[in-house]
């Protein structure tokens, strides 16, 4: 009964607690290890990274809208319009030196959009932000004339085609992204800010806090990252369509709850995000390798969703 | 009850330790309760009775110490188990389930059956002979929801003799009850004494004491403070212990000297709705209460002035200047700071940690580029916690781990950070507990001696009359009295001025 057991589990359970979703993402990989020796091959886990690269990018901008307690569904429509963007953009001979940043200003924009109509018209944020999903697909498809843009000689298929040193671009740009993140919310005041208006707006109002910035400033960024993915998407495959993105803005926000983020705001890390990407884009790969069929992977990745939350609550309340 | 030196025990508690994450909720407490005696246990918010109470209940568990019931060392790990070795608590949260009968609630987790098959007639049966005994108006068919809540307590009470308890923890039991019904708990508990059994009594109300104690043991801070009966069970000796200093020094504060006039003024302050018309002015140096009933305008006058709230009509000048606020960030830059009324949802970021929490707003100023300068922060929070002196494992304590007192110095320290000119403090002490109370009060003292217009909202009149150098009275959304008359502040006239039996005496010419 003396204290120093207990005193080694508390530290324990911190360790364990700052580790969050991570063991399950290990347990995963090692179960796939075991079952399919191609798994841990350089080659596929590069090509995993890929695969999550631009969930990872839409899921770090999720993160901050969540971290607010709100939510953005329009990420796959932006990303479908700004694809479509980049591509009519490339076809223009004057504008070949606009290429990436007329898509990426492009999403800032409709973010901001989403974000002013939240924070300053006050219309309810699932409402602005099912209206845009929904415009915005609408939108894509007849910017492309309903057909897909193809363009061979894109100036910036390098994004999605080409390495740097034994990792793709895309895989470099995801990472880049979740650290700026990171560096935003755990070392500048904006950063504090988010968590201070999802975790009690009265109070952050109360402090002086710009809670309208607050709410603006994240949907613009999950509109830039959006618009990010255009490029990354259009980059990758030399085409565009109004069809690209669909259903994306679902895997990021699995992504961040699986995350750990708490959906009513105000906690949660965009590391925990990344974990929880890759924790989808690893099972994605690994049953695809190990020839599951499309449905039973859906089936398989719901199951899988839903039981680490269940794990992670359940850690919580032993924490407690 | 008999005499304590010569019986023996029923309940001895050794050494008893619990620890939860940022505080040591006891401390090595030890206690003795005898067969046939009320035992009334006080202390503060947060001082350690009810962890014990929990622990001695199968609820929680000791990180260390000894539990021994009739010599028997026990370790009950669930509250049915407490309850079949002997003792029950009984909760501040009544815990009837509604939908049941008072049967089935008496024998709810340890229903009588033959294999399987509930035996209705023998739970019937004991559950009348006991509420017999307890004279309850009521029979076990009888549906819980039907009952009122000091019935419900019955029921609980039931629970426990069917057990064949001996040692009955109650837990705040008069919380929820009408006079009329604390009466007759009383007689209750002490048939229940009578009848040999031990009585653990938690309160925090000393009026209960001299009713129904037969001992009183104090816990502060999850130490065990002492015990005292008979003719030292009075008032001032109880709170002495429970606060650890006397009754007077509990108001105690500094005042200012030096006072500058009309350093706050407010000129015609209107929402249209609760606030109507409102003009004062308030001194550099001075603590300014402002009283009235709930609803007479208080809280949102002081939204006004903050600008939390959109007025209809209002000038707040500061040092002879015109401020223009239409926002809590424009009050902020005009030196107004503002400790709202509701800490929790209003003020505090609950999940964020002590440090964030104090630092929140000034590391805009602080910060470099949007850049948070760690260090600086560190030491602006290390001051803080120093001079506040606010107890918390570490900086990175979320604020929801504090206790009511030191969460409420959290918010303070965060608006002195402001370097305030002005500080609205709405109701500062509610929630808090007694001893964090007076260190506010000196506090408050300190900050209206640097030269700060402090007004003070309370609904607590005492607090009012301790504290504040001048009072406004207000009722129904104007100003009725400006009392300055360090003789005239008691809580007679403030009463007489709040409630309308006075006529209105007040003016103010800006």
């Amino acid at each position: 009964m003396s204290s120093k057991p207990a005193m080694l589990k508390r530290q324990n359970s911190g360790i364990w607690e700052s580790l969050g979703i991570l063991p399950i993402l290990v347990v995963i990989v090692i179960l796939f290890a075991v079952l399919n020796g191609n798994f841990l091959r350089p080659n596929n886990l590069m090509n995993v990274l890929r695969q999550a690269s631009i969930n990872i990018v839409l899921a770090a901008g999720m993160t901050l809208v969540i971290l607010t307690a709100r939510i953005d569904l329009s990420v796959g429509s932006i990303l479908a319009t700004t694809a479509v963007i980049g591509l009519m953009v490339s076809m223009h001979p004057a504008l070949q030196g606009f290429t990436i940043i007329i898509p990426l200003l492009a999403g800032l924009a409709l973010g901001a959009l989403n974000g002013w109509l939240i924070a300053y018209v006050k219309l309810p944020f699932f409402i602005v932000v099912l209206g845009s999903m929904t415009a915005l697909r609408g939108a894509a498809y007849l910017l492309a004339d309903g057909t897909t843009l193809i363009n061979n000689d894109l100036n910036f298929a390098w994004i999605g085609n080409a390495y740097l040193g034994p990792v793709p671009w895309l895989a470099v740009i995801a990472l880049a992204v979740v650290a700026i993140v990171w560096f935003v919310l755990k070392k500048t005041v904006l950063g504090v800010r988010i968590y201070a208006v999802g975790g009690n707006p009265q109070a952050a109002r109360l402090t002086g806090i710009n809670v309208k910035f607050v709410i603006v400033f994240v949907y613009a960024m999950s509109g830039l990252l959006s618009g990010l993915g255009g490029v990354m998407t259009a980059s990758r495959l030399y085409s565009a369509s109004g069809l690209l993105g669909n259903g994306y803005e679902l895997d990021a926000i699995a992504s961040v709850i699986l995350g750990g983020t708490s959906i009513l705001g105000g906690s949660g890390s965009v590391v925990g995000t990344l974990v929880g990407a890759l924790i989808i884009a690893v099972l994605n790969n690994g049953l695809t390798l190990m020839n599951v069929s499309y449905f039973w992977q859906l089936v398989v990745r719901g199951v899988v969703i839903v039981i680490a939350v269940l794990i992670e609550r359940f850690r919580h309340r032993k924490a407690d | 009850m008999g005499d304590t030196n010569t019986q023996t025990p029923l309940l001895t508690v050794r050494n008893l330790s619990k620890r939860f994450p940022g505080v040591q909720a006891l401390d090595g407490v030890s206690l003795d309760v005898y067969p046939g005696e009320v035992h009334v246990l006080m202390g503060e918010n947060g001082a350690g009775k009810s962890t014990l109470m929990k622990i001695l209940a199968g609820v929680y568990h000791a990180d260390g110490g000894d539990i021994e019931l009739d010599g028997t060392p026990i370790k009950p790990t669930t509250p049915l188990e407490a309850m079949d070795l002997g003792i029950t608590l009984i909760n501040q949260e009544l815990g009837v389930a509604t939908n049941l009968t008072v049967a089935e609630n008496v024998f709810m987790g340890s229903e009588p059956h033959r294999w399987g098959i509930i035996d209705r007639k023998f739970m019937s049966e004991k559950t009348q002979e006991v509420l017999d005994k307890l004279g309850a108006p009521f029979d076990p068919d009888t549906p819980t929801a039907t009952l009122k809540v000091a019935e419900q307590q019955q029921v609980d009470i039931a629970r426990a003799l069917v057990h064949n308890s001996r040692v009955l923890i109650m837990d705040e039991p008069t919380a929820a009850l009408s006079e009329r019904e604390i009466d007759k708990l009383f007689d209750r508990i002490k048939a229940l004494r009578e009848q040999g059994l031990a009585i653990v009594y938690i309160s925090h109300r000393l009026a209960e004491v001299a009713v129904i104690a037969d001992r009183v043991s104090v816990l502060r801070d999850g130490q065990y403070i002492g015990t005292v009966t008979g003719d030292d069970m009075d008032k001032n000796t109880i709170v002495s212990m429970m606060v650890g200093r006397s009754l007077e020094d509990f108001y105690e504060h500094e005042v200012s000297d030096t006072k500058t006039d009309r350093f706050l003024v407010v000129k015609d302050m209107a929402d249209g709705k609760r606030v109507r018309g409102v003009s004062f002015q308030a001194a550099a140096g001075e603590i300014l209460g402002i009283s009235g009933l709930v609803g007479s305008g208080r809280s949102e006058l002081a939204r006004l002035i903050f600008g939390a709230d959109k007025g209809i009509s209002g000038e707040v000048w500061v040092d002879g200047e015109q401020m223009h606020i239409r926002s809590p960030l424009d009050a902020i830059n005009s030196g107004i700071g503002y400790v709202p009324e509701e800490r929790k949802s209003e003020g505090l970021f609950l999940q964020m940690s002590s440090q964030e929490n104090i630092v929140m707003n000034v590391m805009q100023q602080k910060a470099r580029f949007g850049i948070l300068d760690r260090s600086d922060n560190d030491s602006i929070t290390a001051e803080a916690i120093r001079q506040l002196n606010i107890k918390l494992a570490s900086p990175r304590t979320p604020a929801v781990s504090l206790s009511g007192g030191n969460q409420q110095k959290l918010l303070l320290a965060r608006w002195l950070q402001i370097k305030p000119r002005v500080l609205i403090l709405d109701e500062p002490t509610r929630g808090v507990d007694v001893g964090a109370k007076s260190e506010i009060y000196r506090l408050i003292g300190e900050i209206a001696q640097q030269g700060v217009a402090v007004v003070f909202i309370s609904s607590e009149l005492p607090e009012v009359v301790g504290l504040a150098q001048r009072v406004l009275v207000m009722r129904e959304g104007r100003i009725m009295a400006d009392i300055t008359d360090k003789d005239r502040i008691n809580q007679e006239t403030i009463m007489a001025y709040a409630t309308g039996v006075r006529e209105p005496d007040y003016a103010f010419t800006a």
